[in-house]
């Protein structure tokens, strides 16, 4: 395939567009897409299959008779509970509290690592000092912050959110910083060719190059809040406010196995799902800009 | 050892003041004993409007020199102006932005200078015309060939329309037709322009193909070893005997250098 382009007075640019066009289709290549239904049959059935391996296994444990049956209730006694549960009013009540308090204290907790973790990551000595005290304070069990917080706030909502922030904004915090540090070098060249300083860089440069470790740590800090508040829960009893934590606790002292375990269930399943949104939020990202180049 | 003056070398000796001008420029990077000299005592310029190639040995400095050139390094001795011209860089990877879009990418040239969103997304679309990459724009890099991002990298390189062009091995990755194509779109935007461009490269007849002058690095520590005017009309053909016989004296005495350190 000898091409001649020897470029005499005529039209080269055209010429060159089209060979350029010709090569480029090539390089291209055309992109393969399986069906929807196909992809989500692919990613429901493992689930379904560890759901199955789960239920056989506790069933096996009530079975081998370690446990009398009305301490540790079996999965078809449970779910029977969960089903009545879940049409009561009264339980989806709780699960309203427990969601609210969740949803706030993520929130706040967003908030508060997005500016620490900007402040610290801008600020050389801020960095120097508080870096590591912020990775220190991720390895504190929640549980420990209580006795504190139910000193400083009584036995009130605020404690609870006050151990879910702690909770929660350390890992965000993180993420952002993470994401600072390890920003491309070649991209903070290019940057700084292309005329970009300080607050300019941060904004359209860092900032966008951080996204991927923030959301990662957006994931674990939603992870860390829900924890704490159910622990928050479970310690801080307040009257004539039901939730998940609550019911739990109740289910303890009344010895009710098939009610606790339903709820157990309800936590979990809030849980995974929450988590499964940022793994979605995570995934998008990740496809966008050419993460996930690699099909395993 | 100099090469014999040009007429033109002469009309640029007393010509204007030059682009880019380095003055006795060494480069050590780390300190003390573990520091590596990476530029030796480097004079070079750049006059307005010349295309300057430079040439190597792999590890020999120039990125380096292009970095000082750029400001994203100072030089540890000797002095570098550019007589506060504006510099735009390609890198020798196309370094795009991961986040945006194509366009975005190259509309991120006329950010900084605060150009209105809509005038931006219109020249950003006429800087990928420039490069044939006129349908691409809504395109995230990722999901371009190696060449099309190079090319990509080059028109956000020309939106930032500035005076002086340096280019780091940019078309080191591409096939060889793509590049000729695109060697005949670099000349052609560079006389259109009136840019100074310093152009780096391992590829002996790009460097004679594209060059009015052609820099001989020599390797540890990068000195120039010899310069080579190019008094080959334009428009000028890669394969031509012209081109090849100039690019074959220029190689011998590239061996010549890289002999020296084998003894
Ligand atoms: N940031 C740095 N720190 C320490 N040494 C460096 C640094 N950058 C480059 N060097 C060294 O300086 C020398 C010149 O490197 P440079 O990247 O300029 O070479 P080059 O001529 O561009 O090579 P190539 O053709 O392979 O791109 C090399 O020996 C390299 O190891
Ligand atoms: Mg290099």
């Amino acid at each position: 395939m000898a091409v001649d382009q020897a470029p005499a007075a005529g039209q080269p640019s055209d010429i060159h567009a089209r060979q350029l066009a010709g090569l480029d289709a090539l390089e291209l290549g055309g992109g393969t897409s399986s069906g929807l239904a196909s992809r989500l049959w692919g990613r429901t059935w493992p689930m379904l299959l560890a759901i199955a391996i789960v239920l056989a296994i506790w069933q096996g444990v009530v079975w081998s008779g370690r446990w009398p049956e009305y301490v540790f209730a079996g999965p078809a006694e449970t779910l029977g509970t969960l089903g009545e549960r879940l049409t009561d009013p009264e339980y989806w009540q709780a699960i309203a509290v427990t969601m609210r308090r969740a949803v706030t204290g993520f929130a706040i907790a967003v908030v508060v690592g997005l500016a620490v973790g900007a402040v610290v990551s801008r600020i050389k000595v801020l960095r120097a000092a508080f870096g590591s005290l912020i990775t220190g304070l991720q390895t504190m069990p929640s549980i420990a912050w209580f006795p504190l917080a139910i000193l400083l706030f009584g036995l009130t909502e605020s404690a609870i959110t006050f151990v879910v922030i702690l909770g929660a904004a350390p890992s965000i915090a993180n993420g952002l910083i993470t994401g600072v540090d390890y920003t491309p070098p070649i991209l903070l060249r290019a940057s700084h060719v292309l005329g970009f300083r300080r607050l300019q860089l941060y904004r359209h440069v860092i900032l966008p190059a951080s996204l991927p470790s923030f959301l990662a740590g957006l994931k674990q800090g939603w992870a860390f809040a829900w924890r704490s508040l159910m622990a928050g829960e479970l310690v801080v009893i307040i009257a004539h406010q039901s939730s998940l934590g609550e019911r739990l606790y109740y289910d303890r002292e009344l010895a009710d196995s098939a009610g606790l375990l339903a709820t157990m269930i309800i936590i979990l399943v809030i849980g995974v799902g929450i988590d499964l949104l940022f793994e979605t939020g995570d995934n998008a990202l990740r496809r966008r800009w050419g993460l996930q180049q690699v099909r395993n | 050892m100099t090469a014999p003056l040009t007429e033109r070398a002469a009309r640029r000796a007393e010509g204007d003041e030059p682009a880019v001008r380095l003055d006795g420029v060494s480069k050590i990077y780390g300190q003390g004993k573990n520091g590596l000299l990476a530029l030796d005592n480097i004079s070079l310029s750049v006059a307005p409007g010349e295309f300057v190639s430079l040439l190597g040995a792999s590890g020999c400095g120039k990125s380096t020199l292009l970095s000082l050139v750029a400001g994203l390094d100072s030089p540890t001795a000797g002095t570098l102006s550019v007589g506060g011209r504006k510099i735009a860089m390609m890198f020798q990877e196309p370094a795009l932005f991961p986040w945006l879009t194509v366009s975005a990418n190259v509309e991120m040239a006329l950010r900084v200078q605060g150009v209105a969103k809509r005038e931006r997304r219109q020249r950003a679309a006429e800087f990928l015309d420039i490069v044939h990459l006129g349908g691409f724009g809504a395109k995230r890099p990722h999901e371009l060939s190696g060449g099309m991002r190079q090319r990509v990298s080059l028109a956000r390189a020309l939106a930032q329309e500035a005076d002086v062009l340096l280019m780091d091995e940019p078309f080191g990755a591409l096939d060889a037709m793509t590049r000729d194509l695109l060697h005949d779109e670099l000349e052609r935007i560079w006389q259109k322009r009136g840019l100074s461009v310093l152009f780096v490269t391992h590829n002996v007849r790009e460097a004679v193909r594209l060059g009015d002058r052609v820099v001989l690095l020599s390797s540890r520590p990068g000195k120039v070893a010899e310069e080579f005017d190019v008094d080959i009309e334009r428009p000028r053909v890669t394969d031509s005997p012209e081109v090849a016989e100039l690019a074959s004296a220029v190689t011998a005495r590239l061996r010549q250098e890289v002999l020296r350190h084998g003894s």
